[in-house]
C-alpha cells in the first residue's frame, strides 16, 4: 500500500471515530448528522477535528469538543479540536439522514431553509412527528434546549419538540 | 507597535468590550428570572435568551482576549474588572422590574442589536463577521418574542396596560444611549471594524412605533436622556449586580468548572 493510500485510510478512520460522537442533548443524532463536524485532517499522528457551534450560547459545545477528543484518542490519534466559526452553522447543515433520525426520535425537524427571514417570522405549519397531522399548535417559542421550541399535536394530543430554524 | 486606532488597537478592544458588556450584563439580568417567571413557558424562554446573550458575550470576550494587545483572559474581562471599567449602556443594568419592564427592555435591545449584528456581517474584522451571522438570527427570535408580549400586555387588561405604560416611561429615556458613538467606536467605524449605529435609528424607531401602535402605547418625550455607561458611569444598581456576578471569581480566584 502506498503512503498516500495509508494516509487516506487513517484520515477515514479518524473521521469515522469523530463522526460517531452523538449530540449530548439530542442523542439520536451524531455531530456529523447535525453538520457540526466540518472536517477531520491528519498532520503526522495528530488528528485535527474542525467543529462548529450551533447557537452562540449552546452549553453542549464544550461537551461535544471533549467527546470528540476522547473518541480520537481512543482510535489511537493525538487529538486536537479546532473551533470553526465561519461560515456560521444553520439548520441547513443538518443532513437528510439527520432530519429523518430527528423525526423518528419524536423531534420535528426544521422545515424551511434558514436563509429567508420568512423562516423566522411566518407561522409555518409543523407536522406532528408521530401522527403526521398538520393540526398542531405552538406552545412555547423556547423549549428544553436552546435549539428547540415546544409544540403540541391537536389530533394525537402528544406534545413534541420542534428543532427551530436558524 | 500597533496603531491605537486599527485592528487590535486600544480603541478596537474598548469598543468590543462595550458590546460584550451589554450582552454580559443583560444576560445576567435575564438569568435572574430563572425560577421566578410568571409561567413555565417564560421560565424556559428567559433563561434561554440569557444563554444566547451570555454566549454572544463570551464569544466577544474570547475574541478580545485573543487580540495581541489585550493581555487579559476572557474570565479576567468578564469577572475581574472594576465597575468603572465596564462600558455597557445603562439600560441593560437596570433592575428587571416586573415582567412588562423586562419584556420592553428586551424589545428595545433586540430591535437595536438585530440590525446592528447584521451590519457587522460587513466588518473588516473576520471573527466579528463570523459571530455576527449567528447572533443576528438569534436576536430575530428575541424581537419576535418580546414584541408579542409588549402587544399582549399593552392591549391586555387594565392592570397589564398600566404596567406596560409605566415600563415605557421608565425605560425609554435609556434608549438614546444605544445610538451613542463613543470616541473608540468612532475610530472603529472609520476603520470598518464596527458599524455606525446612526443608520439603524430610523428603522428601529419605525419598528417600535409599529409594535406600540398595536399595543396602544406611545413613545414619550424624553427631555433628559440617560447616559454615562459608555464612559463607565453607572447607576447604583450596577454595583449590586457586579457583587453577585463576580462573587465566585473573587472568593475563589481562578476557579473553573
Amino acid at each position: 500500500m502506498s503512503v498516500a493510500a495509508k494516509q487516506d485510510l487513517s484520515t477515514a478512520r479518524a473521521w469515522a471515530a469523530a463522526s460517531a460522537v452523538v449530540d449530548p442533548e439530542v442523542p439520536c443524532v451524531t455531530i456529523a448528522d447535525l453538520g457540526i463536524l466540518r472536517s477531520v485532517e491528519l498532520q503526522g499522528d495528530t488528528a485535527i477535528a474542525h467543529v462548529t457551534p450551533t447557537y452562540s450560547g449552546c452549553p453542549a459545545v464544550l461537551a461535544i469538543e471533549l467527546a470528540v477528543e476522547a473518541a480520537l484518542l481512543e482510535a489511537g490519534f493525538n487529538p486536537r479540536v479546532e473551533r470553526v466559526l465561519s461560515p456560521p452553522w444553520t439548520t441547513d447543515w443538518i443532513t437528510e439522514e439527520g432530519q429523518s433520525k430527528l423525526k423518528a426520535y419524536g423531534i420535528a425537524p426544521p422545515v424551511k431553509a434558514s436563509g429567508s427571514k420568512r423562516a423566522l417570522f411566518d407561522d409555518t405549519v409543523i407536522a406532528c412527528p408521530r401522527c403526521e397531522s398538520h393540526n398542531t399548535q405552538k406552545v412555547s417559542e423556547f423549549g428544553s434546549t436552546a435549539c428547540k421550541a415546544q409544540y403540541r399535536c391537536c389530533d394525537c394530543s402528544e406534545p413534541f419538540d420542534y428543532f427551530k430554524c436558524i | 507597535m500597533t496603531n491605537n486606532q486599527s485592528y487590535g488597537g486600544a480603541d478596537h478592544i474598548e469598543a468590543l468590550l462595550a458590546l460584550a458588556d451589554d450582552h454580559l450584563i443583560l444576560g445576567h439580568r435575564l438569568s435572574e428570572w430563572c425560577g421566578h417567571a410568571p409561567m413555565l413557558e417564560e421560565d424556559l424562554s428567559l433563561p434561554n435568551m440569557a444563554l444566547d446573550l451570555l454566549g454572544q458575550a463570551r464569544n466577544l470576550f474570547a475574541h478580545v482576549a485573543n487580540l495581541e494587545n489585550c493581555g487579559k483572559s476572557e474570565d479576567d474581562l468578564a469577572y475581574l474588572r472594576s465597575d468603572r471599567e465596564y462600558k455597557n449602556c445603562l439600560m441593560v443594568e437596570r433592575p428587571n422590574g416586573d415582567f412588562a419592564h423586562t419584556m420592553l427592555r428586551q424589545l428595545y435591545f433586540a430591535a437595536f442589536m438585530q440590525p446592528y449584528w447584521q451590519a457587522m456581517e460587513d466588518s473588516t474584522d473576520d471573527t466579528l463577521r463570523a459571530l455576527a451571522g449567528k447572533a443576528e438570527k438569534e436576536m430575530s427570535y428575541h424581537i419576535r418574542h418580546a414584541g408579542e408580549w409588549v402587544v399582549r400586555l399593552g392591549d391586555g387588561t387594565e392592570e397589564s396596560a398600566h404596567r406596560m405604560v409605566n415600563a415605557v416611561v421608565a425605560l425609554h429615556p435609556y434608549t438614546d444611549e444605544l445610538f451613542e458613538i463613543s470616541a473608540p467606536l468612532q475610530n472603529c467605524i472609520e476603520h470598518g471594524l464596527l458599524p455606525d449605529p446612526t443608520p439603524i435609528r430610523a428603522p428601529w424607531q419605525a419598528m417600535i412605533e409599529d409594535i406600540f401602535s398595536q399595543a396602544y402605547l406611545t413613545i414619550p418625550d424624553v427631555p433628559f436622556p440617560q447616559e454615562g455607561g459608555r464612559h463607565g458611569r453607572h447607576t447604583e444598581d450596577f454595583g449590586h449586580l457586579l457583587s453577585e456576578l463576580q462573587y465566585m471569581q473573587r472568593a475563589y480566584p481562578g476557579m473553573a468548572w
